[in-house]
């Protein structure tokens, strides 16, 4: 037998879900794999939230399908879907025991009650709550709310987890802490999550692949890092990270060089092809991180693996912003334009020490540059 | 939260108006009546306090204990019939779109805002003999006759309107259609509290709508359906416009026994005595509904 | 089963959506609104006795119910007491709300409980009360109108006000006292701080409770049944006496008369709360 080529466990057809006039979700089509860890990234508004919920069935679509591990969706309720959902609330039910609360899904799935206290104790473990199983949600804080609504939904053991924004109710530092131990979750469980998020780094950190959501359409999808080093829009360059985007007129275009002519800040070599149409009004994103930066007196800099005077601006410091690890500055260009430039404080004591009003050259390598067409 | 001795001068010109009127109009009133409760009627007009339990003795006979417990049944049968009613409708209102929710609620609050004696008038002219309900139902009658002759059927012959007004089925009729939106309202209030997602995460984890029903929704909106319970309970106990209006000879409640005594039977003493049987009866109800809610808030 | 399943799926809490509930709520509003709507209805009618069948329309007997001098003196007993009991329980509730806001004092609790008593106490204890307490002082029969109106008034105002205090009580919950300490630091006396800062606040609940009063005390029949004397009747009881044995037109138009005075208040009373008690200062 051919090995078949692996089927979706979540297939989204063309989906739409209008509220009256408005579309929330506008004709996406995506598939999820199995054992994945999928995001759906947006900013608030953007859809991701009901596209979830459609995939639990707690709203219904519009138009277009959905296909949970082979089976159309359409005429089956929550109740008999075979995925669980951990909400943004968590929904923990504030009258029933941490146990009771666990164990509710297989006790109306009518499993026997010596397997139920073994599962239930088992869920506890996974999600580190041994010994909790006595206390009421009242009694819990709201980390560990979290995952007995974590530990109810994989008692269950669901094709697939959805995960409402599980991490916003919770703390700065909890949320660090909790993305790692989501990611460890799920490569233990081996079952397949889907995320919804709008915080980047929490995308960032925990996905396998994110899919980041528009006004009801799928701007991006793919790996963290190609998300961050090859936005395919302006919408994703924006979204995910700092990024300093510039207008531009596409002059050259190679197989192995590209030249973006920009007003604002002069010419942007490309050390790659970009196969954009030649001579097109186009963007140019440039991370802060990406560009270096060196006071005036040390002399105009060459950029690396750039013809010289290419990727190469010079301004003036107008504000500055200490973030302990990184300060970011806020350089106003000769042509007039503010961009923000980031450097690691890699020294207490930094030599090039740069403050308000120094002058200084920026430079960047050839291969930093992303030139977007929308 | 200012103790009253750091202004003394503030509190007493706040507190004092309100405190001599529920005192002078209220507590100085009930407690006549109660002090009237142990007396012996002497002579026409006057009282004698004697300290006597005769009357509550009088009022524990079986005529006048049947009467009390016969109230409690139609107030409970009220109650009852009320809740099943007005849940559904208090759902619905919850679950309405933005838009539906409020005109919904107004449609409820409206007959409540509107004069009970006049409801109660209403409903007589429809319950009458030659109301709209007989007619209605006679109409109907009419016509399922002339289909049966139709069908070669045995015609079911003259209708005669059915006696639904001055019975005990137009007094609990009345009470309930009086007290639906004392009940609605409480309801849906917990019910709007509710987080809707653990109905959705009940869902979620298998649960049909009616399981979720019982053990999510009913425990967690436990203290608004026991304040509902209460709220028409409590007044349908007391009433005495309803049956008075709607009852016959045989559905007589406490409260207008109790009016008896004062307007035309003229023994106050009695009268007092089964007016705080029935406020002992309310306080009763009241201070479970508070024991119980505060039962359900712990468990939550 | 399946005949009644819908096309497009509903989502699951959509209950309003599902067909048995609207029709639930339709037959709940029906059974609510027929007996009012019938009532309105024929009092246009032209027809002397049993209202059933329709005869065409008229307003006689609206002429009627206006040209009824008794109807008409206790429709203005009726009004005169609703007003001036709103405005003493207004204050008096007012009073009450904030002196339980405000401070704490020995007993508190008690008072909180007496104060909740007139709302909880059944209609016909109270009005037995009533009627015990004006017998007991002796109070006078034969003064002039409104002097005579007093009894009926103290009443209603005895269980009027709590509803207030309840109301008012409810919206101080929400008053930022940092405002009023802002303002003392400002510079206002204790007095110009409660007119320029708490009581623009209270204004909405003042306002709901005003209203609350008023229908409370035009729709009182029980109480005021006990309190009444033959040359104080109230609309209520007035309407009582007409309607004990028969139905008749002319009862029906006064009633649809109150009916619109009851909507045209709500009305106001709607207007009024999504104005001032929104949004806005709702925080």
């Amino acid at each position: 037998m051919a090995t078949a080529p692996k089927q979706p466990i979540i297939s989204i057809q063309n989906v739409t879900k209008r509220f009256g006039a408005v579309a929330a979700v506008d004709n996406i089509s995506l598939d999820i794999m199995p054992g994945e860890f999928f995001v759906l990234l947006g900013p608030s508004g953007c859809g991701k939230t009901t596209l979830l919920r459609m995939i639990a069935g707690f709203e219904v679509p519009t138009e277009g399908r959905i296909v949970i591990d082979g089976q159309d969706m359409a005429h089956v309720s929550p109740n008999k879907r075979p995925v669980n959902m951990v909400f943004q609330s968590y929904a923990v039910f504030p009258h029933m025991t941490v146990t009771e609360n666990v164990g509710y899904g297989l006790r109306i799935a009518r499993v026997p009650s010596s397997e139920i206290k073994s599962r239930v104790e088992e869920a506890l473990a996974l999600v580190k709550l041994d010994g909790f199983g006595g206390r009421r949600p009242d009694q819990l804080s709201g980390g560990q709310r979290q995952r007995v609504a974590l530990a109810r939904s994989l008692v269950m053991r669901p094709k697939v987890l959805l995960l409402d924004e599980p991490l916003s109710a919770l703390d700065a530092k909890l949320r660090a802490a909790m993305q790692f131990e989501l990611a460890d979750l799920q490569e233990q469980v081996g079952i397949t999550f889907v995320t919804v998020t709008h915080d980047q780094d929490e995308a960032l950190s925990m996905a396998g692949r994110i899919a980041v959501i528009n006004k009801g359409l799928v701007a991006q999808l793919s790996t963290p890092s190609d998300l961050y080093e090859f936005p395919a829009n302006r919408f994703v360059a924006d979204f995910i990270g700092s990024v300093n985007l510039f207008d531009g007129r596409l002059t050259v275009d190679e197989p192995d060089r590209a030249i973006v002519d920009c007003p604002e800040i002069g010419r942007i070599y490309l050390n790659h092809g970009v196969t954009g149409p030649h001579d097109a009004n186009v963007h140019v994103a440039l991370r802060p991180e990406k560009i270096a930066m060196i006071p005036e007196a040390k002399g105009k800099p060459t950029a690396p693996e750039c013809p010289e005077g290419d990727n190469i601006a010079h301004g003036q410091i107008r504000g500055m912003s200490y973030l302990g690890d990184i300060t970011i500055y806020e350089v106003k260009l000769d042509s007039g334009r503010v961009i923000r430039v980031s450097r690691p404080n890699l020294s207490r004591y930094d030599q090039e020490d740069f403050t308000w009003e120094d002058k200084v050259w920026l430079s960047w390598h050839g291969s930093s540059p992303v030139v977007l067409q929308s | 939260m200012q103790d009253w001795k750091l202004n003394r001068a503030l509190f007493a010109s706040i507190a004092s108006a309100p405190t001599l009127w529920l005192v002078l109009f209220f507590i100085v009133p009930l407690g006549l009546v109660w002090l009237y409760s142990f007396g012996t009627n002497v002579g026409l007009t006057e009282i004698d306090i004697s300290g006597t339990f005769a009357n509550y003795a009088r009022a524990l006979e079986p005529l006048y204990l049947g009467i009390f417990l016969k109230s409690v049944w139609i107030a409970g049968l009220t109650t009852v019939i009320c809740l099943v009613v007005g849940f559904p409708v208090a759902l619905a209102i919850v679950f309405a779109t933005p838009k539906w929710r409020p005109w919904l609620l107004l449609g409820i609050m409206l007959p409540f805002w509107t004069n009970l004696l006049i409801r109660t008038y209403a409903l007589m002219a429809v319950l009458r003999t030659e109301g709209f309900a007989n007619q209605t139902i006679g109409w109907m009658w009419d016509k399922w006759s002339g289909l049966m002759t139709f069908a070669g059927l045995q015609p079911l012959g003259d209708f005669t309107p059915l006696p639904l007004l001055y019975n005990n089925f137009a007094v609990v009729l009345g009470l309930v259609y009086v007290h639906l939106p004392f009940m609605v309202l409480p309801l849906y209030a917990a019910l709007d509290r509710l987080d809707k997602s653990l109905i959705e995460a009940s869902l979620d984890l298998g649960a049909g709508h009616v399981r979720t029903l019982l053990s999510i929704v009913a425990p967690l909106a436990a203290p608004g359906i026991i304040s509902g319970i209460i709220i028409t309970f409590v007044p349908a106990l007391g009433a005495y416009l309803t049956p008075d209006l709607l009852g016959g000879t045989d559905s007589q409640m406490i409260a207008n026994v109790i009016e008896r005594q004062f307007k035309r039977a003229n023994d106050w003493p009695f009268g007092a005595a089964l007016s705080f049987l029935l406020m002992y009866a309310t306080f009763i109800a009241i201070a479970f509904q508070a024991m119980k809610s505060r039962q359900a808030e712990r468990r939550q | 089963m399946s005949l009644f399943k819908p096309r497009v799926p509903l989502a699951p809490l959509e209950y309003t959506k599902r067909l048995w509930m609207r029709a639930w709520v339709g037959l709940v509003l029906f059974f609510l609104y027929a007996p009012l709507l019938t009532l309105i209805a024929f009092s246009f009618n032209d027809s002397r006795r049993g209202n059933v069948v329709w005869r065409g329309f008229t307003f006689d007997y609206y002429e009627k119910a206006l040209n009824n001098e008794s109807l008409m003196i206790a429709m203005g007993n009726s009004l005169t007491i609703a007003l001036i009991s709103t405005i003493v329980s207004v204050v008096i509730g007012a009073l009450a709300a904030v002196m339980l806001w405000r401070f704490r004092f020995p007993g508190k609790t008690a008072t909180e409980g007496a104060m909740a008593l007139p709302i909880v106490v059944p209609e016909i204890c109270m009005g037995v009360a009533m009627l015990v307490f004006f017998a007991k002082i002796g109070f006078p029969t034969d003064l002039p109108w409104p002097f005579s109106l007093g009894a009926i008034i103290i009443a209603h105002i005895t269980f009027c006000f709590p509803f207030v205090t309840m109301v008012v009580r409810s919206r101080l919950t929400s008053f930022n006292r940092e405002e009023e300490e802002a303002a003392k630091d400002l510079g206002a006396t204790e007095w110009q701080a409660f007119r320029d800062v708490l009581l623009p606040h209270m204004k909405p609940g003042l306002v709901a409770g005003a209203l609350l009063a008023f229908t409370l005390s035009l729709d009182d029949f029980v109480i005021t049944f006990f309190t009444s004397g033959p040359n104080t009747i109230t609309f209520p009881v007035k309407v009582y006496s007409m309607v004990r044995f028969s139905v008749t037109p002319e009862v029906n138009a006064a009633s649809a008369l109150l009916i619109a005075l009851t909507v045209i208040l709500t009305t106001i009373a709607l207007k009024v709360q999504s104005r001032m008690g929104g949004t806005p200062q709702g925080h």
